[in-house]
């Protein structure tokens, strides 16, 4: 099995997609000359060529707009948001235009488009450059969303993603692009709205996805040395979501704890809990717990931003007192 | 331009003519449907702007491409889309253009091209450059035409859309629809420089600037820019000067204008200038009173028709929130 990045998967995904479908191209900022600001497109304009391979000039909702337009007539566009902080400017164009253009011609128009780019918390980029929207797009029906970790899931989502006939929102984080993961050989394709438990464990549940799971997975390797088995549950898919998935693992242990890099009001961990609450209620043996992302605009002082989000400590701690 | 000299000529402007009075008296149909309650949200009517829509697209081909905004009745009949499934549509009926999933506002044809009525303003701009894109990508030799009010003029996705269309000289006619008024707000208060095209010079683009109360004459002046964009010499930014005779949408008795403003546009109405030279060149009165009944009776069996149609089932609720993957 190979060793890649996170990055280097991702690459790797658009590349072979695109080598199979002349109607595929990668469109953003600096995803060109540059090969993209986190070098996501390395070598692909050398092998594409600037048809395929386009540079925009900084107008998120404009080039948005030209992706959803193009695959109007039946391109499959790749738009690449420099970070996912600057798709706000476009939050129109992907809400207004992207998740309803189906609905609202009565299925004559899908937009099979993949916006994805980097999100979540960075390294001391403070307010407006450290942030989650996975709740933001899931609100919206007409969009899939998906926040993989590991380089494996990178891959087969974002390969699954680009053959999807409808937009999706492909959430990367940051500070994942250099991680390295085991990517099998050979092409394969992660389904949409299935998760993946990436720890057994019988003592109590961890719901989790993307960047928080840096902090999950040593978490619960922790515990386990303590004696407490956890089950750490990868969304993978945020919409659709695993909700079979996620009501085995509540089923078997009986507690649940939900991890996000997210805000906490109205955040997605809300839904889930929701849905636990809702389909699995009589297996509960204590409330669902969250742990989030501060209510607190990013601060960029080191040990502020620390202290805002999920850690370790603040997860092992959590779960030692469900466990009590 | 006014007079047509030969028959060929003549026998053009009347189905010309022929457009813009169905589109009027399709407006006045949904405009009475809608007082009496049958159609609902907001209804936008094209009344005053027909020769703007019918000319324009009088001047593509069937492989070009139209994108329209919420006001889209006209463009859509100016197209060809079958006048009984857009007040179906109107009236939310499963027999409607878009199975009454999207109202007056957004009217989509895939197979005439159509590519929407869109609602936020000036957001449909840079989607229709993203169809001319696709244009020059696959080199299918279409052509993209927009239509929007000069109040979309100031959004970002005017600049966006008219940067992106420049620099990759795509095939795209942008027309603005200058009715002089954004909703209650007139075009002095909002636009630093009166006439949109001037707009063009700031991203090197062809311009033109016309009145849109002769329809032959804005088919010539779009022909212009629709070839010049066929020719890969990229995107055209035209103002057409036009009124719209109602207020903004059905609820909008206009009171922010005169009648005195109102009635001298009444003298350009584009109907009665088309009417006029019909005459002139010939054509007898009792020919256009003929035409007219037959428009009304199509008209009429199209209010019927909507009528007499079902609600889409329920059970529609939630299809086509996702397309499926075949
Ligand atoms: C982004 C956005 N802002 C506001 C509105 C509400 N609105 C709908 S039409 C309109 C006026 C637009 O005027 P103009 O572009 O000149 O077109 P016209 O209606 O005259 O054809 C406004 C303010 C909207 N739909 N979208």
């Amino acid at each position: 099995m190979a060793v890649l990045t996170y990055r280097e998967a991702l690459n790797r995904a658009m590349t072979e997609e695109m080598e199979k479908d002349p109607n595929i191209f990668l469109m953003g900022e600096e995803v060109g000359h540059y090969e993209g600001a986190y070098k996501v497109s390395q070598g692909m304009l050398a092998k594409f060529g600037e048809k395929r391979v386009i540079d925009t000039p900084i107008s998120e909702n404009g080039f948005a707009g030209v992706g959803i337009g193009a695959a109007m007539v039946g391109l499959r566009p790749i738009i690449e948001f420099m970070t996912w902080n600057f798709s706000l400017v476009a939050i129109d164009q992907i809400i207004n235009s992207a998740a309803k253009m189906n609905y609202m011609s009565a299925g004559q128009f899908p937009i099979p488009i993949v916006f994805r780019g980097a999100g979540g918390a960075g390294g001391r980029l403070a307010a407006q450059h450290s942030q989650s929207f996975e709740s933001w797009y899931a609100h919206i029906p007409g969009l899939k969303v998906l926040a993989p970790y590991t380089p494996s899931d990178a891959y087969g989502l974002l390969k699954t993603s680009i053959r999807d006939n409808n937009p999706t929102i492909f959430i990367e984080s940051e500070v994942l692009y250099g991680s390295k993961g085991e990517v099998p050989e050979g092409e394969f394709l992660i389904p949409m709205g299935k998760s993946d438990i990436k720890r057994e464990g019988t003592q109590l549940t961890i719901v989790s996805w993307s960047r928080a799971l840096m902090y999950v997975l040593p978490a619960a390797e922790k515990l386990a040395k303590e004696g407490i088995s956890v089950e750490v549950i990868d969304l993978r898919s945020i919409r659709p979501l695993d909700e079979e998935g996620i009501l085995a693992s509540v089923r078997k242990t009986n507690k649940v704890l939900i991890v996000e890099e997210g805000w906490n009001v109205a955040g997605f961990g809300a839904q889930v809990a929701y849905l636990i609450q809702k389909e699995a209620f009589d297996y509960l043996d204590s409330p669902i717990e969250r742990i989030t992302q501060e209510d607190v605009p990013m601060p960029y002082a080191a040990n502020l931003e620390k202290s805002s989000l999920p850690s370790e400590e603040k997860i092992i701690k959590k779960v030692r007192e469900m466990i009590k | 331009m006014s007079q047509p000299k030969t028959k060929k000529e003549t026998e053009d402007l009347l189905e010309l003519y022929r457009q813009m009075l169905l589109i009027r008296r399709f407006e006045e149909a949904s405009a009475k449907a809608y007082s009496m309650g049958k159609i609902g949200g907001f209804c936008h009517l094209y009344i005053g702007q027909e020769a703007v829509g019918v000319g324009a697209i009088s001047a593509l081909e069937q492989k070009d491409y139209i994108v329209s905004t919420y006001r889209d009745h006209g463009h859509a009949l100016a197209r060809g889309l079958e006048p009984k499934a857009l007040m179906a549509e109107l009236y939310g009926k499963k027999t409607g253009i878009v199975s009454g999933n999207g109202g007056s506002m957004h009217f989509f044809d895939k197979k005439k091209n159509f590519m929407g009525g869109h609602g936020i303003v000036g957001g449909h701009i840079s989607l229709a450059a993203g169809i001319a894109y696709a244009s020059k990508y696959r080199e299918d030799g279409a052509v993209t035409l927009c239509f929007f009010g000069e109040g979309a003029a100031n959004i970002g996705s005017f600049h966006e859309g008219m940067n992106l269309a420049a620099i990759w000289k795509l095939p795209l006619v942008m027309i603005c629809e200058n009715n002089h008024y954004a909703m209650g707000t007139p075009e002095y208060r909002a636009l630093s420089v009166k006439d949109v095209s001037v707009r063009a010079t700031a991203y090197d683009i062809a311009r033109d600037h016309i009145e849109g109360d002769e329809v032959r004459k804005v088919r010539d002046h779009v022909k212009v820019a629709v070839e010049r964009a066929r020719r890969g010499e990229g995107p055209t930014l035209m103002e057409i000067s036009t009124y719209r005779f109602r207020g903004h949408s059905m609820s909008d008795p206009a009171k922010y204008r005169t009648k005195e403003e109102l009635e001298k546009y009444k003298q350009g109405d584009p109907l009665i200038k088309a009417e006029k030279d019909l005459l002139s060149a010939g054509w007898a009165q009792e020919e256009l009173t003929k035409m007219d009944e037959t428009i009304l009776k199509t008209v009429e069996e199209s209010v019927d028709f909507a009528e007499k149609s079902e609600e889409p089932p329920l059970g529609w609720l939630y299809k086509h929130v996702y397309a499926e993957n075949v």
